[in-house]
Order: structure tokens, then sequence, then C-alpha cells
């Protein structure tokens, strides 16, 4: 544990992601402003929040998607959003996401999704990228599925072969969009098992949005919670102090499972 | 980053150091396979050093297992995140698995598996095709039940919406069909009889077929991609579970449209097409009366009706064929575009295998 400690002091110097004063609008919807925070490396990192919150929204700004309509979001040193070309693509090459629903092409493997990736950005021949896709995907347990098309399987398996795909280059920032939703018990504490082992061994930084409260107290370092009413961050912190010492009423609730009028 | 592979006695020493990463791995894969190739085809003993590498990605982990093979000897990376890395890579590809047994001779399990899945789809649209006439006729005497709302619809969207298609096509084939007649019509100074011709074979083949046609590639594959999608996302469990029959609330406002829409559209392409026959013989000289005394002389209402019930037909077979396609398709995205091309390729066929049982027909009834 004292080593744990000490890297994460360590971590603490340098941050992977930074927000400052980020909005996001839509025509004259305000779905979020004024949100700051900082991510470090090699922390799991938790975007909490009700539905309709814009967890989603946030990700996609994280992840270059769109740009936010006011602020500055950087992530591991460059602004997303005003990069084009060349640049673009190295700072994609050390990000990974792994998508709701997994995301998958429909029409190849899921070894080949796998590879999907690695072709793209690697010299790698042939049989180096079927190697490191049979890797992966061994990691998440789905071996035997590899030469097995999206359509064949179950939605946990997808969400799984989208983490697999998500890991293929190695990268230092995994964001990942609610990888525990529709997943049974056991299959989503090995996930988070997966994930701890990954952050703690290899030093990749994990961006997760959920609303899995277990999965969010066994993973999460740190985590910000948005709020659809206030328009913005509410709470900031370890997700067990938010649980114990937390006074905002809604982050009561979230962490106590207490129904609240009107929600 | 560097590899050099040196050969002892009766092993060879194959020696990664330093950073072995993607662009790496990428550079150093064939030159460090040739390497273990030629050694092991000298019969000596491979050794795996590793240890002097300070960073490790899965990449330069794939590099290394795949040198090593089965037989090599390893010795670990002394980096603890490099060993890490490598440790979860093996642990990730698992224990090297027998290759599979091949499959059996392809083109005998392929023809055998192409006749089964004929069969079994002869047998899904067959039992389709009992389903929709049983709700068909339940609903027959409560006809105030079917979702008329949703025929009027489908009828617009198949209908109105395809009315300028026609008009256009129309006006174009009515146009080609005389000119191209007037050519040999001419050696035998018959241009007069040009409405006779295109006036019989529009409004009893061309202008039914040519509908068809539109329908099948407008509204077929429109039934069939909609349906696919409302399967694909489980809409149509959901119906069922409401206790609501998928059969009388999607498919039969559907089938029920497309036929009553095949008439008009025909109809509309019948009118046309004279018009666009009247402005070739214009242009030949014969002024619209004698265009319209041609076609009144030769012509008889059975041959417009013959046609239009003949459409009602097509459209029924259309529509059918298109429902059936959709809630037929599997899984996936490519689902739902193998369901709209099966609409479409099947409506023109059973359009043209119809139309042929109907020319015989109508020749032994003599019509």
């Amino acid at each position: 544990m004292a080593e744990d400690k000490a890297a994460m002091d360590k971590a603490k110097a340098d941050a992977v992601i930074t927000a400052e004063g980020v909005a996001m609008r839509f025509g004259t919807n305000t779905v979020f402003q004024d949100v700051t925070f900082e991510v470090r490396r090699g922390e799991v990192f938790v975007i909490l929040g009700g539905s309709g919150c814009g967890k989603s929204t946030l990700l996609k700004l994280l992840i270059g998607l769109m740009p936010p309509s006011a602020g500055t979001m950087t992530v591991l040193g460059e602004e997303m959003a005003k990069l084009e070309g060349a640049a673009r693509r190295a700072l994609l090459r050390r990000i990974g996401v792994m998508w709701q629903s997994g995301a998958l092409l429909g029409s190849l493997t899921l070894a080949e999704n796998v590879m999907l990736p690695i072709e793209a950005h690697t010299k790698l021949p042939e049989a180096a990228r079927r190697m490191i896709a049979m890797a992966k995907l061994g990691l998440v347990g789905l071996s035997d599925a590899a030469d097995r098309l999206p359509a064949e399987i179950s939605g946990g398996m997808l969400k799984r072969a989208g983490i697999a795909r998500a890991m293929a280059l190695d990268p230092e920032i995994l964001f990942l969009d609610e990888p525990s939703a529709g997943l049974d018990p056991i299959t989503s504490a090995g996930l988070d098992e997966l994930i701890l082992s990954l952050a703690r061994e290899t030093g990749t930084t994990f961006v997760v949005v959920t609303h899995e409260l277990q999965s969010i107290l066994a993973i999460g370092d740190r985590c910000i919670m948005l709020d659809k009413e206030a328009r913005g961050l509410i709470a900031e912190g370890n997700p067990k102090h938010l649980r114990d010492e937390s006074e905002h009423p809604t982050v009561r609730a979230f962490f106590r499972r207490e129904a609240r009028a009107g929600v | 980053m560097s590899f050099e592979a040196d050969s002892t006695g009766g092993a060879t020493r194959l020696r990664f150091t330093g950073s072995l990463s993607a662009t790496e791995a990428a550079r150093l894969w064939n030159e460090a396979h040739k390497a273990r190739d030629g050694a092991s085809h000298g019969q000596s003993r491979i050794l795996l050093d590793a240890s002097g590498i300070t960073a490790l990605d899965s990449a330069g982990a794939a590099l290394l297992v795949s040198v090593a093979g089965q037989e090599a000897e390893w010795r670990e990376p002394e980096d603890a995140t490099a060993a890490g890395v490598l440790r979860r890579f093996r642990s990730g590809l698992g224990e090297p698995r027998p290759p599979k047994p091949g499959a059996p001779f392809r083109p005998i399990t392929s023809l055998g598996a192409g006749v089964l899945g004929l069969a079994r789809n002869l047998r899904g649209r067959l039992t389709f095709l009992g389903e929709t006439a049983m709700t068909a006729a339940a609903l027959a005497p409560r006809p105030w039940r079917l979702r008329w709302v949703e025929v009027l619809r489908h009828l617009d969207e198949a209908g109105t919406r395809a009315f300028g298609l026609c008009v256009l096509l129309g006006v174009l084939i009515g146009v080609i069909l005389a000119f191209q007649s007037s050519i040999p019509m001419r050696q035998f100074g018959a241009e007069i009889f040009i409405p006779q011709l295109v006036g019989i074979s529009l409004t009893r083949e061309l202008g039914p077929l040519l509908a068809g046609v539109i329908l099948a590639g407008r509204t077929g594959s429109a039934y069939a991609a909609e349906l696919g999608t409302m399967r694909v996302n489980e809409e149509v469990d959901a119906l069922r579970t409401m206790g609501l029959d998928p059969m009388a609330w999607l498919v039969l406002p559907r089938v029920l449209a497309a036929m009553l829409v095949m008439p008009v559209l025909a109809l509309v392409m019948d009118v046309t097409g004279l018009i666009g026959m009247g402005f070739v013989m214009a242009t030949l000289g014969f002024p619209p009366t004698a265009v319209m005394n041609q076609l009144v002389q030769w012509m008889s209402l059975g041959d417009i009706v013959g046609g239009l019930g003949k459409a009602a037909i097509f459209g029924l077979a259309i529509g059918y064929i298109g429902c059936q396609a959709g809630l037929a398709a599997g899984r996936g995205p490519r689902a739902v575009g193998d369901a709209a091309t099966a609409a479409v390729v099947g409506g023109i066929v059973a359009l043209v295998v119809l139309d042929g049982i109907f020319a015989v027909l109508f020749f032994r009834l003599g019509w």
C-alpha cells in the first residue's frame, strides 16, 4: 500500500487532462458550464451523474468529437478540438475509447475489429496484429469468440470486445463509456479488476463514465459529479470520502441510494 | 533499441535491449524471425534474452513471444514494468491451442447448406403467407380493427410521393417506344399504327411492369428496411408481448397499401406514356385527333382493366415480399441491408414470374 501511496503522490505532479471553465451549449440549451477539473496520470477518474446531466457530452468533448462552446480542454497537453491531420492522428493513437454498446464493425470478426486500430496506426505485419488482438481478447476473456461476428455474441461480450479494441495500442488514456452497464455482477467485477491492474501496473489513466455504485467505489481514485439542475459540477474528490462526508443532498442521495422527490 | 543474434557452441542467443515499441517491433519483425528460423534450421538451441529491455508495449511483446515460439529458453526482462507487460500479454494469449480440425470438403458442405437454406427460406415464406392470409381472414368481418391511419400513411408514401417519378418515367417510355417503333414502321408506311402498338404494349404489359419496378425499388425495400430495423431493435417482439399482432399491426396495412396503390401508379404510367407517344406522333405529322381515333378504334377497355388488375396483384406480391424480408431479418447492421436487397430482388423476380403466368392465362382465356 505504501508503494501505491508514493506512486499516487508522484502522479499528482502531472495532469494528463485539464478542463478549465468548459461549457457546452446546444442552441440556447446549456448542458453544463464552468466545468473545471484535472485528471492525473495513472489514476482511475470517474465521471458521475444522473441521466441527462451531460456525462456522455463531456466524454465527447474529451475525445475531441466536438469542441466545447467555451473554455479550454487539453488531453495529454494538446487541445484536441483544434488539432488536425497528422497531429490529431498522433494524439488519437495515444488514447483508446470504449463505446457504450461496443461500436464494433458488424462486417468484421472480433479479432479483425481489434486489429483495426493497430493497422491504422502501425506498420506491424498481419501475424503481429493478429497476435496482439488475440492477447487483448484473451485479457477480456474472449479468446474463444475471436473469429465470431459481433452479431453472433451477447451484449456483455460486445462491451468486453470494445474494451479489447480500445486497449489494442496500449493507450495512455482509456475512456470507458458505461463499462459495466448491462453486465452481470461477476463479469462486471472482473472488468473492475482488469481496470485496476492495468492502472496500477502500466500506469494507464482511466476516465470512466458510469453510474454503477459498486464499481465506482471499487475502482475510482477520484471522481467528479455532474448535475442536471446545477448545470455543472457539484462534487469532486475520492468517491469513498464523498459517500461518507458530502453534505450535498444530491451527492448524498446518489451514494446512499435515497430516493428524492422530483428525481 | 538494438537487436543482435550470436551463435556460440550449440546455442543461438537472440538479444533485445532498450525500448521495444510498436514502431521498433514493425521494423525488427522480419529480421528477428529470419534470425530465429536460421538458428532452428541449424539445429541450434535458442536463447531469447530480453533482460536488457527497458520499455515494452504489446507490439513488442508480440514480437518477443512470436520469435521465441515454443522451444526457446527465456531470460525475462529485468525491468518490472516490461516484465508485467510481457506477463499480461502471455496470460491474454493463454495456452497455445491445437489448430481446429479442417472443415469437411467445402463444395459439398456449401451445396448442402445452400439447398437447406433455400428450403428453409421457402418454408418461411409459405408460413408467412399463411399467417398473413389467416390474419386478413380474421380481420375481414371487422375491418375497423385494421389500422386505417397506417394504410393512409403508406398510401401516401408509396403512392403520392412516387407520382412525379411515374410521370417522368411514363412520358419517357412513351416517347422511346413510339420513336423506336417509328423506324421500322416507316419502311412499310405504317406509322399510323404506332398508337395501336404503343397503346397495347403499354396498357397490357409495360405500364404495370414499370410501376411494379418502381414500387419494388422504392417501397418494397423501404418496408424491408423499416421492419428489419424494428426487428433488430426488438420492437416486433415488444408488440407481440403487448398482445398486438405484428401481422395486423405492421404487415397488413403495408400490403394493403401496396395493393391499392399499384393500379393507380400503373394508370399514371399508361396515361403519361400515351401522352409521350402523342408528342412523337405530332412531330411525325399526325394530329392528335388521328392518334385518338386509332386508340379508340383498336384498344378495348379490357386491355386497360386487365393491366390494372395485374398491377394490383403485383402490388400484393411486392408488399408481401418486402414485409417478409424485413421480418425475417437477422441481427446486426448488415441484416437490414440484406433484407432490403432480398426485398428488391425478390420483388422484381416475382413481378416477372407473375407477368409470365398472366400472359399464359390471358392467352388461354382469349382476353
